[in-house]
Order: C-alpha cells, then sequence, then structure tokens
C-alpha cells in the first residue's frame, strides 16, 4: 500500500474525525462530483491552460517576442516554423496568441476585483437599509440594466478613451448591477434572521453588521456568478478590442488581432481565425467551469 | 448607588399605527427593577417581548414609543441617537431572544461570536478577547471551552447554543439581562440546566434580570417579583412568592388554568377576559 493510498482513504472514512478531516472530505467529494461531469472538467482543463500560458508565456513561447516584426516573413502559412503563421506584420500569431492570454485574464480579474465590491456594497446597504435608499439605489441599477451591456460599455469606452485600463473601468461600470441585485435579494432575506437582530442586540453598528456578518454570506452566491459573467466579460473585452477601443496596437490582445485580420480573411484566414478560436474556447471553458461550481456547490436542481 | 434604581419606566407606551389605526401593544407600563430577578409573565400579544425591545431601543418601525420616565441608572434612554444607542446595546443592557439556533450565525464560528461583543465595548486584541470568550464558556458550564470555541452553529445542540448564546451576551459585563422567552425553545430538562446557569451568573455579578416568559410556575420559582401582563398593562406586580395569593381574577384565573399532575383535571379551566380590565 502506497503513502497516497493510504491518504486517499484516510480522506475518503465514512466519519471523519477531526473537523479538518471533514472539511477535506467534502471537498474531495466536491472534486469528484465535478470530475463526472466532463464537460466541467474540460473547462477547468482549458482555463488551467490560459493561466498557465499566461504566467509562463515567455517560456512557452520560446523567447520570441510578441512585437517582433519579420516583413520578409508577412502573412504566412502555418508551419512547423510558425505554428499558427504570421500577421500582416510577420509577427508570430502564436506567440501574440499565448501573451494575448495575459491581457484577457489581467481584464477579467480587474472587472472581477472591481465589480463584486461595488456590488456587494450597493446590494447589501440596499437590502439592510430598505425603504428610500434601497428604492434610490434599485431604481439606480435599474436604469443601468435597461442599457445592452456591450453598448453600454461601447459608449463608455469611447467616452473614456480608448486604452486596457479604460476597458476594463467601462466594462466595470456595466457588469455591476446584476451583483447589486444578487447580493439585495440575499440581504434582505439575511438581514431579517434572528442573528443578525442578536448582533444588533449585541451593539453592533450597521457598517459592521453589514460587513462582517452579511458580506461573508452573500460572497458564495457571488462568486459562482462572477464565474458564470466572465465569458461574458471576456467577449465584451474582445469586442472593445476589436472595435480598437480596448488594447492598443501593438499589444497583443485578442479582439484588436481578430479585427486586424479582417482585411485579409478570405486569402489569409488564420490572422483572424485563431484569435478567434483562443476567444471562442476561453470564453466557452468560462461557461462550463462556472456551470460545474454552480452544481457543486447549489445543488438544488442537481 | 441605592437611591438610583436600575431600571425606572413611567407610562411606557408602544403605539404601532397601520391603515390609519392605532394599536397599543404597551399600554401605560410603569415599573422600577433594581438588580433583582424581575419575571413578565402575560399570554401571546400581551407586550411582553415588545417591553423588552423598547428598552433597547429596538422597536421596528412603524412602532412609537412614548414614555413619561425611561430611565437606566438614572440616565435619560428616550433622547438617546443611534450611535449611543449601539454603545448601549450589548455594554449596559444585553437581551437573550428565543431560539438560540437562529440567534447564532451559521457560518461563524463560537469562538467568533463570543469575541464579538467583547471586541465592540472594550477593544483590545484578539488573544485578550479569546481569553475572555473561554472564561466565558467556562462559566456557562460548557465542558470543553477550547473545543466549543471551535465549533460553528450547527454541531451544537439546542441547550449549548443558548449557553453560547448567554456567554455571547455576557461577556461585555451588562448591567441588565433581558430573557425573552431565554428557555422556551428547549426541553424542559434543558431548561433546568440554562435556568441554573443564568441564576448563577446573575447572582455573581449582581445583574438586573428581566426575564420574559409565558410559563407561570417557572417565573414564579425563578425570579423575586413578577408582573403580569395583559393587553399591554400591568395587571398584577407583586413578590414571586406571594403569586399564589394574587387578587387581580386575570392572575387568578391564569393560576387555574395550569394543570397540576397531583390533580388532574378533564378539562382546563378558560381565562375569562374582562373588557373592564383595559380600560
Amino acid at each position: 500500500m502506497t503513502a497516497t493510498d493510504e491518504l486517499g482513504g484516510w480522506v475518503a472514512e465514512a466519519a471523519p474525525t477531526s473537523p479538518g478531516q471533514a472539511r477535506l472530505r467534502r471537498l474531495a467529494g466536491g472534486a469528484r462530483h465535478l470530475g463526472r461531469s466532463p464537460l466541467a472538467v474540460l473547462g477547468f482543463a482549458i482555463v488551467a491552460a490560459l493561466v498557465l500560458a499566461a504566467l509562463l508565456a515567455p517560456l512557452v513561447a520560446q523567447g520570441v517576442s510578441p512585437l517582433a516584426q519579420n516583413l520578409g516573413a508577412r502573412l504566412e502559412a502555418p508551419s512547423a516554423a510558425h505554428w499558427f503563421g504570421t500577421d500582416e506584420l510577420g509577427r508570430d500569431i502564436f506567440v501574440r496568441t499565448v501573451y494575448g492570454a495575459r491581457a484577457t485574464l489581467a481584464i477579467v480579474a480587474l472587472v472581477g476585483v472591481i465589480v463584486v465590491p461595488i456590488g456587494l456594497m450597493v446590494g447589501t446597504a440596499a437590502g439592510y437599509a430598505g425603504g428610500l435608499l434601497d428604492g434610490v439605489l434599485m431604481r439606480l441599477t435599474d436604469v443601468f440594466l435597461a442599457f445592452p451591456s456591450l453598448v453600454l460599455a461601447l459608449a463608455f469606452a469611447a467616452a473614456l478613451g480608448p486604452g486596457i485600463v479604460n476597458a476594463v473601468i467601462a466594462i466595470s461600470l456595466t457588469a455591476w448591477p446584476p451583483y447589486a441585485r444578487l447580493a439585495r435579494a440575499e440581504t434582505a432575506s439575511i438581514a431579517r434572521s434572528d442573528f443578525i437582530a442578536a448582533v444588533v442586540l449585541q451593539g453592533a453598528s450597521t457598517p459592521r453588521i453589514l460587513l462582517r456578518h452579511i458580506v461573508p454570506l452573500c460572497l458564495s452566491s457571488v462568486i459562482i456568478r462572477l464565474t458564470l459573467d466572465m465569458a461574458g466579460i471576456i467577449l465584451i473585452a474582445a469586442g472593445l478590442g476589436f472595435l480598437g477601443l480596448g488594447a492598443q496596437p501593438p499589444t497583443p490582445e485578442w479582439g484588436a488581432m481578430v479585427a486586424a485580420g479582417r482585411s485579409v480573411v478570405f486569402d489569409h484566414w488564420w490572422v483572424s481565425t485563431i484569435p478567434g478560436l483562443a476567444i471562442f474556447s476561453v470564453s466557452l471553458a468560462f461557461n462550463l467551469v462556472g456551470d460545474g461550481l454552480r452544481d457543486v456547490f447549489d445543488p438544488k436542481d442537481a | 448607588m441605592t437611591d438610583v434604581p436600575l431600571l425606572n419606566v413611567q407610562d411606557l407606551s408602544v403605539a404601532f399605527t397601520a391603515e390609519g389605526a392605532t394599536t397599543r401593544a404597551v399600554d401605560g407600563l410603569s415599573f422600577t427593577l433594581g438588580r433583582e430577578r424581575l419575571g413578565i409573565v402575560g399570554e401571546s400579544g400581551s407586550g411582553k417581548s415588545t417591553t423588552g425591545r423598547a428598552i433597547l431601543g429596538l422597536v421596528p418601525r412603524p412602532g412609537v414609543v412614548t414614555a413619561r420616565r425611561l430611565r437606566f441608572a438614572g440616565e435619560d434612554l428616550l433622547g438617546l441617537s443611534r450611535r449611543q444607542w449601539t454603545r448601549y446595546r450589548g455594554r449596559r443592557i444585553a437581551m437573550i431572544t428565543q431560539d438560540p439556533k437562529f440567534s447564532l450565525n451559521p457560518v461563524m464560528s463560537v469562538e467568533a461570536q463570543v469575541t464579538e461583543a467583547y471586541r465592540l465595548h472594550h477593544g483590545g486584541g484578539a488573544r485578550a478577547a479569546r481569553r475572555r470568550a473561554l472564561d466565558m464558556l467556562d462559566a456557562v458550564a460548557i465542558a470543553d471551552p477550547d473545543k466549543v470555541a471551535r465549533l460553528y452553529p450547527h454541531q451544537l445542540s439546542g441547550g449549548m447554543a443558548q449557553r453560547v448564546m448567554i456567554a455571547a451576551m455576557l461577556i461585555a459585563e451588562p448591567d441588565l439581562l433581558i430573557a425573552d422567552e431565554a428557555v422556551s425553545a428547549l426541553d424542559v430538562t434543558v431548561q433546568n440546566e440554562v435556568l441554573g446557569v443564568l441564576d448563577r451568573l446573575v447572582a455573581e455579578r449582581g445583574m438586573g434580570l428581566i426575564f420574559i416568559s409565558h410559563n407561570l410556575t417557572a417565573v414564579a420559582s425563578f425570579c423575586d417579583r413578577v408582573l403580569v401582563m395583559y393587553g399591554g398593562r400591568v395587571m398584577e406586580d407583586c413578590d414571586a412568592g406571594s403569586l399564589q395569593a394574587a387578587r387581580h381574577p386575570y392572575t387568578r384565573a391564569l393560576l387555574a388554568a395550569a394543570p397540576d399532575l397531583d390533580h388532574p383535571r378533564q378539562t382546563l379551566s378558560v381565562v375569562a377576559r374582562d373588557p373592564a380590565w383595559l380600560a
């Protein structure tokens, strides 16, 4: 019997003897549950590959710069030297796609970091206070929700000017309302529970109640919602890049790369298709992961 | 010290207005409380809990609290701002609610919840708070405080959870504790255990206690004084020992309606209510 077998047996033991073991057991159970869905596994694999590619981009690209031009080798078809071919400036599309993962991940991560706190703040405040504040904040989110998010993001990006940072701000400005609604709904039910009343009795102030007692309870559903939204965020980011409002050349960004290949798409299909496939597979992967996570964390309709 | 009662309530009223009609949940209630155990009994809707909430400034909207006097240790509670109230609640007056299972946050450990009030009111580091919490858990007769401190509410039994609740409420050393049906959700043997803990702590710390319950016998045996409420008013205010000799017809009827193991009856008597009591 090997050490891993023993460990596996200990984790799977029906009657855990410590909270740590129970927690591990639950984690293992969740992982196994995820493992049963091949699609979720595929999603996880693609996302993992994306993260690895972004982290180890220089290694994966074998030292080739995504900005290195070679005008003698313009628009070459995929070959052993250039796996995905080259673009109109002779840059290696494989290398640019790998580096493009960085831009995509950075945008997704930044949007998540900005949107979740804003949504939680607005939502919990509205749900806890109720009354007038609730009405004002929720009507405000309704105003944002009334516009299609891509159109609104375009408007903000156009007003703020092109660039990755502005793209992040524009996407964040359009992405927070669903989180506010979600947090409000959760808060409204939590706020009426006895344990919140008990903390009020202990003399906790309203900000403390929100931060310490309500936000942690809203977090799980908000995070699941975020993984499901990732695909949409990637698509909007790529859309902004495609329209020239996101990352600016020569930065490798998938949306901008698709746009660059547009004029030559009939003769040199790979220039647009490869980054397009990257966008497609990554957003699909995030969707699969989100679905898988929801099934594990929220087994109501499984 | 002896001149100023812990709590002095004069003519306390709580009125709820909805759709043009006004209901007085508490109607002209007066009592004073020293560092003693006062029981408030009454049927559902008699205003027991609303009285407790009014003393803590927690009457839900649209309730309106009025009183000629509502003083705690000589300080007027009526004019407190929201901020001042948060310094009062927990620190000077604490309250234990009915169902411990719902009164504890399901995703916070026992330690985090017991230390909450202490850190709110005394500040201090996590270490000092933790030490206090373990002492407190020990004081409420929890066998293995170190282990229980790490547990989560779903891992506690009802009696344990209520004792944790008591620990959480007493850790800030309030002067007055309001126990609103604090043991009603527990089964009878556990009730006695928890009452014993409560009794000892209140006596040791010289706190005042308002014990709100619908259980006449428990109140009579546990408290020093009893207030019998009906329709938001005081029907009877007497020493717990002389409850059996109570004169008010409502109290008499309540006592008569209690079942007696030694003299079983086929039908228990029904309390006849006289509108004149509320006139």
